[in-house]
């Protein structure tokens, strides 16, 4: 418990001494670098101190919560009031009612003590352990990262107010909130820490304060918020009708009953809206705008990652259910959507958002199967997921804060020019989308999942999905790999923080495919079996073999000695030539003769293929279907779950 | 783990394949040439022509094509090994990815335009056929039970009875991977225009035959799996699926010379709902079979 506290709160205190210091220094970034060095020790120690990784072993804490509660009522109506002043300031009026519709009927629980809970608030067990660890390690890399890289956003955008102090405390406040919001049982204290993460990314994205930034920040607080309404629908919902205050309440009714039906499906509602599916997407696009550590952190390990945890911990009680078939049918149609969306743009931040809605989509879709292979997929797929995007966020925005770009284009022969940086994209890449490495392999266990779950539709969206999204990551790694022939090594800008972040999570990302099987082994298949299925249903084993490991072991062993081969077949060099082009080479490989005899340039440009895949194409009708879709699920299971 | 029999059956993979393939692409020149009302060249002419080219002095243009080319052949021929040895279908399926990622590394590396549009080309004809494959991998998951080759030969009808939509299917992109007209974009077998060659239009001598030796041993795996529709547990099925095989072959041959090429849009069109009609109805008839309905 001491650890779990210390986790919560210390990222606040934190927060709070960094909004003390306005001005780079060298005490900031010791500040921010210990900081989030104390957050990743003790994530390390509270995973190994409390064995809750040995499945099913839990614990819950806080029982008796009195002055606990009423700070935390305290704390809602000063976030309720922060929304209400952002939203007069910037006359978005909507907002207000959005924010008092979320806020007022939790805080009217509190005050009239209907609210008062005394189970456990605290809950403790094998998924919050690997929450606790994915948010820790990869969140708090992702702050040492943004003291290096803040400095450079500002000398780059000089029109841009520095408030980097602000900055930085607000990822802190995001990390904290995220760790509150993975261990809370009580329903409120869950919906407490999920609505400081709906402001703290707005807060976060209207960073600049230019006009776009504003926009967007806006849309996502919109989003977010609507979704908090269903949050706190399902709150008052299973108060005052089902009589339970918190999570493992609702969880105990496995194979849900009609009268859990509305809750369950608000609770995915909201949970749809922060993991920014269809057609809520567009929120996460927009975050774009921000400095790219405010994109790193909602991608990888918090915000979208809170609303698929939500909906892992509820698929237990999803298969064959109306939210079950509404989680699973939006987050198989997200995740192929956007992964043709993502073939039509260039700009490498909006592929990885793409990337990341797509991904979601696929985690969503599982956990909405409701079957224990599919759980497992969806597990791993979050793994492996926040610490790949990490890295691919990372490196696109130390070369965009390297070169001034970071359109995909513009990478051509990155390998030659920036090499450490591209080794570390092409890992990254790789571990996106190719097969012996994380994602793929967690894929590979979501198809068998989906087949389990007798999903036709689903199986039909992976396939298709999954080749669509090789496209659009082959591509660009093909750009790295696009050498111009004399290119020159440019100099290594990116700064010393910004490899303290990125080295360990790339090892990270290529050790977890090594450790994977046992984290499978010794956490996963117990923890489905015992705690999360509480032993009901068939034994579920790890749908990988052994022999499939060892195969794939040798594959990736394959490619890593692949830049040592290159060392010894080169050894004796080739005669070399120019490369083809109808015998016009003008001898450089740059540039060829054309039909009067005059030199021209060559340009290379990747597909993009906008008649087909493009955003104008795909995105309004992607979002019309889904959204009728989800209205019609979200109006069935109203009238069900309140009228019958 | 690796039945004796798989030991052998991948030895003789690993052998045989290069003569094997080459003799066929001989006998389908000759088809070719005999459907054309022309003589056409020996059988053995592409054995000969493969062997030429390792005899050859191998140029490069940078320090890297080499590299990933050979990386390509390595999967190509380790996708194989793992399907003839009688393991996991889908692994097969995600090593033949890995095999094609490399040699289109290697054409973007050359940074030649028509290099890069062959990489393009064999990138989208990747995404038109992967879905049908993937697709494919699972129909034999659900008429058996397991993804492991090894078990599903050892089904008691042959499969083809199961699922003769998914055979439609990959029919239709066997056409793509064994680069037959109307839908070879990105390296045809009539080396008589850039773009169409374009992928391995900078591979030159020994390094071009080994990106030519991949592409045999992939052929032989595409047709090993055209042939496990036909297996039983049943010995003499394996005759069957020789002869089916063959058909195969021979109407590959026939699609080649009566189509011409066509534009990567209408690939793309048709591989895709192709693979969604003859593959998804399979499917869902294959689901619905296994609720037991």
């Amino acid at each position: 418990m001491l650890y779990l506290a210390f986790l919560i709160i210390f990222p606040f205190v934190v927060a709070a001494v960094l909004m003390c210091i306005k001005t780079d220094s060298v005490l900031r970034t010791a500040v921010v670098v210990s900081g989030a060095a104390a957050e990743i020790v003790a994530a390390v120690f509270f995973s190994v101190a409390h064995k809750a990784w040995v499945p099913p072993v839990s614990y819950a804490y806080l029982s008796h919560t009195g002055n606990i509660d009423k700070l935390i009522a305290v704390c809602e109506v000063l976030l309720m009031l922060l929304v209400f002043s952002q939203a007069i300031r910037f006359r978005k009026y909507y907002i207000l009612l959005l924010s008092a519709l979320g806020t007022i009927p939790v805080l009217w629980l509190d005050v009239t003590g209907a609210g008062e809970s005394t189970s456990a608030h605290i809950y403790v067990d094998s998924l919050t352990v690997i929450m606790v660890l994915v948010v820790g390690i990869v969140g708090s890399l992702i702050c040492i990262y943004a003291v290096g890289y803040i400095k450079d956003y500002h000398s780059h955008h000089t029109d841009v107010k520095d408030r980097s102090g602000y900055f930085l405390a607000m990822l802190f406040v995001f990390m904290g909130a995220m760790m509150g919001l993975i261990s809370s049982n009580n329903l409120s204290w869950m919906y407490f820490f999920w609505e400081i993460t709906s402001v703290c990314s707005f807060l976060l994205i209207g960073y600049s304060r230019t006009q776009e930034a504003v926009t967007n920040s806006f849309r996502a607080l919109w989003m977010n918020l609507l979704g908090g309404c269903g949050f706190m629908a399902a709150i008052l919902f299973s108060v005052l009708i089902v009589e339970t205050h918190d999570l493992m309440g609702l969880l105990k009714f496995y194979k849900i009953p009609e009268i859990m039906v509305f809750p369950v499906s608000m609770l995915a509602f909201a949970a749809i809206t922060k993991s920014a599916q269809m057609p809520f997407s567009r929120w996460l696009l927009g975050a774009m705008v921000a400095p790219t550590p405010t994109s790193a952190l909602l991608h990888s390990a918090t915000m979208v990652k809170a609303g698929v945890y939500l909906l892992l911990r509820l698929s237990p009680m999803m298969y064959g259910t109306l939210p079950g078939i509404m989680v699973t049918a939006i987050g198989g149609f997200t995740f192929f959507a956007a992964s043709l969306l993502a073939i039509s743009v260039s700009d490498g931040k909006k592929i990885l958002a793409y990337s990341t809605i797509s991904n979601l989509g696929l985690i969503t879709a599982t956990a909405g199967c409701g079957v224990k292979s599919a759980m497992w997929a969806g597990i791993m797929l979050l793994i492996f997921h926040a610490v790949t995007k990490s890295v691919m966020f990372m490196s696109v925005g130390a070369y965009e804060n390297s070169t001034g770009s970071r359109d995909v284009e513009d990478m051509h022969g990155m390998i030659v020019r920036i090499p450490k940086l591209a080794f570390v994209m092409t890992i990254g890449i790789f571990g996106m989308s190719v097969v012996p490495l994380g994602m793929c392999v967690a894929k590979w266990a979501a198809l068998r999942g989906f087949i389990d779950s007798g999903n036709a539709y689903l199986v039909m969206f992976l396939c298709f999905g999954s080749a669509s999204t090789l496209f659009y990551w082959v591509k660009w790694l093909g750009k790295i790999f696009s050498v111009s022939k004399d290119s020159v090594r440019q100099e290594d800008r990116v700064r010393k923080t910004e490899w303290t972040a990125i080295y360990p999570l790339t090892f990270t990302a290529v050790a977890l495919c090594f450790v994977y099987p046992f984290i499978s082994s010794s956490v996963l298949v117990p923890y489905i079996n015992n705690a999360a299925f509480a032993g009901e249903g068939a034994v579920f084993e790890a749908s990988i073999t052994t022999g499939d490991y060892i195969l794939m072991g040798i594959m990736i062993v394959c490619m890593c000695l692949l830049p040592v081969a290159m060392r010894i077949v080169n050894i004796k060099q080739d005669r070399r030539v120019l490369s083809y082009m109808s015998g016009f080479n003008t001898g450089d490989d740059r540039s060829f003769y054309d039909s009067r005899g005059e030199r021209v340039q060559q340009h290379l440009s990747n597909w993009y293929m906008q008649d087909i895949f493009g955003e104008k194409k795909i995105l309004v009708p992607s979002l019309v279907i889904s959204a009728t879709f989800i209205l019609i699920m979200m109006s069935l299971s109203a009238v069900g779950g309140l009228f019958i | 783990m690796i039945s004796t029999y798989g030991m052998a059956a991948i030895l003789i993979y690993l052998v045989c394949s290069p003569f094997v393939a080459s003799i066929l692409s001989g006998v389908d020149r000759v088809v070719t040439a005999r459907m054309q009302g022309r003589r056409g060249p020996s059988v053995m002419q592409a054995w000969w022509d493969l062997l030429k080219l390792f005899g050859k002095e191998s140029t490069s243009v940078n320090d890297i094509q080499k590299i990933l080319v050979a990386a390509h052949c390595f999967f190509a021929v380790f996708s194989g090994a793992i399907f003839f040895g009688g393991g996991d279908l889908l692994l097969v399926f995600f090593s033949l990815t890995m095999a094609e990622v490399f040699l289109i590394l290697a054409a973007y590396s050359v940074n030649a335009a028509y290099s890069e549009i062959g990489a393009q080309r064999e990138l989208l004809q990747m995404m038109a056929y992967e879905p049908m494959l993937l697709l494919t991998s699972v129909g034999f998951y659900l008429s058996t039970g397991s993804f492991a080759v090894s078990d599903i030969i050892r089904t008691d009808i042959p499969l083809i009875c199961k699922m003769p939509g998914f055979f439609i299917g990959l029919c239709f992109i066997l056409v793509i991977k064994l680069r037959k007209s109307p839908f070879d974009l990105a390296t045809s077998h009539h080396a008589h225009q850039e773009i169409i060659k374009g992928l391995t239009g900078d591979l030159s001598g020994r390094i071009y035959g080994v990106s030519e030796l991949a592409e045999l041993y992939e052929e032989i795996l595409m047709l090993g799996m055209a042939g496990l529709f036909f297996i039983t547990s049943d010995p003499v099925s394996i005759v069957w699926a020789l002869i089916a095989v063959a058909v195969v072959m021979f109407a590959m041959s026939l699609i080649d010379n009566v189509f011409p090429r066509v534009k990567w849009e209408l690939l793309l069109r048709y591989s895709w709902l192709v693979t969604f009609f003859a593959g998804g109805t399979n499917l869902m008839v294959l689901l619905l079979q296994a609720k037991g309905l």
